[in-house]
């Protein structure tokens, strides 16, 4: 596989919940600057801005990669959290194990993974329970 | 292949050389070079900050000269901003500025605070259209505008398409001309604008998208306060009773203002152009859903913190408040049959083409490989953002490096960092 273009790394901070979101901010500075088409980069942020949250409220944080290539954009997420136990559930929409706290925030729909496959072209989801969880999102250019 | 004319402009032989206008600009529009600012003319949104920080007076807002514009054509009229208002101190009714406009040599006055109740009658029927994006974001403000159109292009179909009241007080002065001196052709009349801020003027130079302005000439509120200040000393008569405007009209001045006449808690107002932006950032991400409408104001404390007013603002706030305290809610309001209805005359179509500035190259395979060089002279750049190489910070200055419009020699603390490593290792006094 090439090599990506540009590599965009950040730290998601699980401690810090009014920070969630900034990863997806600061991709979506970078794509604008690439001149990517503003309805690709709608579908990215949304992915990323999911993805993010997710990992804040159900794993404590983790690590985000955005892979810019010149056909395509490639999300990875990477948390130590408690894993997905049932990942065909987790997909459906309105499914949600998010905390009441967390609820009256307005999060824990039950839409984040959905959604992250549906502004995507194409999500691996790679979970062990108890040791953390592996995304790969690709919308491709 | 840049046509925006813009209003703030810089005295190159006031300007020093320092770096509190790169700090401060919103857009990164400054930089500097041999030895003073330059602005880039594709970035800079009027909005005066660098006019209200420059420590050597450098920064300028250009507008009309006030007696120019009164030696200019037969019949001229002004057109006050509710702003003009909160400059005077124990002033407690506005018909004595506008007997003093008259009275320094405008023909006519037509407030833009009388206009600005129209807009607030059509914005409430405006919100209830049907299929319009929410929330709305007010068309009031340029400098929010003109911003839309460099950095937010998914912004544009909010905002509102009622022209702003500056706009449709130069109507209403036309309309009103046309009935009382039919005679008079469209060139002999002069709609001067009594303007806070630079933004307006560039407004009115450049208009908005399709549309052009119906002002001929912006002057400025300080220049206009210190002609009124002559006139209006003079109390031997009471002045003619001149104002059509209310609380409403008048409460467009400050922040919130313009909001608080929709009749509906479902608003924002921000002011401030950073927080503007981090309205707008929260906006763009989808962040505030529920919303009717967003007011957006460049100045702290709105209009009245203009770059061409006098006064402290939140002192101006406190003078329009008392000024308004025993005036009417409203003084104009719409005819039965315009309740549902906005006229097209008070409408704009287009808005202007996005300008994406922030875009590296036009060709992606570029750009990807300019971002990719960016991120590695960052990772050598000191990351202190210093100011001294002329841009306003290390990501900025590897960005005018990759782009060809700065040298990586500029950095110098770079260069200090490399002479150390050539004599074995940094020095310091009394070593």
């Amino acid at each position: 596989m090439s090599e990506a273009a540009v590599a965009l790394h950040f730290n998601v901070d699980g401690e810090d919940f009014t920070s969630a979101g900034q990863a997806s901010v600061q991709v979506k500075k970078s794509l604008r600057q690439l001149g990517i088409d503003s309805e690709i980069i709608r579908k990215v942020s949304i992915a990323m801005y999911e993805g993010e949250i997710n990992m804040v409220i159900h794993a404590g944080g983790g690590e985000a990669h955005v892979l810019i290539y010149e056909d395509r954009i490639e999300i990875k997420l990477d948390d130590h959290g408690p894993g997905i136990a049932n990942i065909e559930m987790a997909m459906q929409e309105g499914w949600s194990t998010a905390p009441d706290n967390i609820r009256s925030l307005g999060f824990g729909a039950g839409m984040g993974l959905p959604n992250m496959k549906r502004y995507t072209d194409d999500m691996k989801i790679d979970s062990v329970v108890g040791e953390g969880t592996h995304i790969v999102m690709t919308v491709n250019l | 292949m840049n046509t925006y004319e813009h209003s703030v402009s810089l005295d190159v032989t006031a300007c020093t050389g320092c770096t509190t206008c790169l700090k401060h600009c919103p857009t990164e529009a400054i930089r500097i070079r041999e030895g003073h600012a330059v602005i880039d003319a594709n970035r800079c949104i009027d909005c005066g900050v660098c006019i209200r920080n420059c420590p050597n007076n450098a920064k300028k807002a250009t507008y009309s000269k006030l007696d120019q514009v009164l030696r200019k054509k037969k019949w001229k009229i002004a057109l006050p901003a509710p702003t003009l208002y909160g400059q005077f101190e124990n002033l407690d009714d506005v018909d004595y500025v506008l007997q003093g406009l008259l009275d320094i040599g405008f023909d006519d006055v037509l407030e833009v605070s009388q206009a600005a109740e129209y807009v607030s009658a059509y914005t409430r029927n405006y919100l209830k259209t049907e299929g319009i994006s929410k929330p709305v974001i007010s068309s009031a403000c340029p400098v929010v505008l003109r911003l839309i159109s460099l950095r937010y292009p998914t912004l544009q179909g909010h905002i509102m398409q009622i022209l702003p009241p500056m706009e449709i007080a130069a109507k209403m002065a036309l309309e009103k001309t046309a009935k009382t001196h039919p005679e008079l052709k469209r060139e002999d009349i002069c709609i001067c604008f009594i303007s806070p801020c630079p933004a307006k003027v560039s407004y009115v130079r450049n208009g908005f998208g399709e549309y052009k302005s119906e002002v001929d000439e912006v002057v400025s509120v300080s220049d206009v306060y210190f002609s009124l200040l002559n006139v209006m000393r003079r109390e031997n008569q009471a002045p003619e009773s001149l104002s059509r405007s209310g609380m409403i009209g008048i409460s467009w001045a400050t922040s919130g203002g313009e909001s608080s006449a929709i009749f509906n808690d479902k608003y924002l107002a921000a002011d401030g152009i950073e927080n503007v932006n981090r309205v707008l950032d929260q906006l763009d991400n989808g962040n505030i859903s529920s919303l009717e409408f967003i007011e957006l104001n460049a100045c702290p404390g709105g209009c009245v913190g203009g770059a061409m007013a006098v006064e402290n603002p939140f002192i101006a706030k406190a003078r329009l408040q008392s000024l308004r305290r025993y005036l009417p809610v409203s003084q104009n309001f719409l005819k039965e049959e315009d309740k549902d209805y906005i006229p097209d005359s008070y409408l704009f179509e287009s808005l202007p083409t996005y300008l994406p500035i922030q875009r590296l190259s036009s060709n992606f395979a570029e750009s990807l490989r300019m971002m990719s060089d960016i991120q590695k002279l960052r990772a050598n750049l000191p990351g202190i953002d210093c100011g001294a190489c002329g841009a306003p910070n290390c990501r900025a200055f590897a960005e005018d490096v990759i782009r060809g419009k700065a040298v990586v020699e500029d950095c110098v603390v770079r260069r200090k960092r490399e002479l150390e490593r050539q004599n074995g290792g940094p020095h310091h006094e009394g070593e």
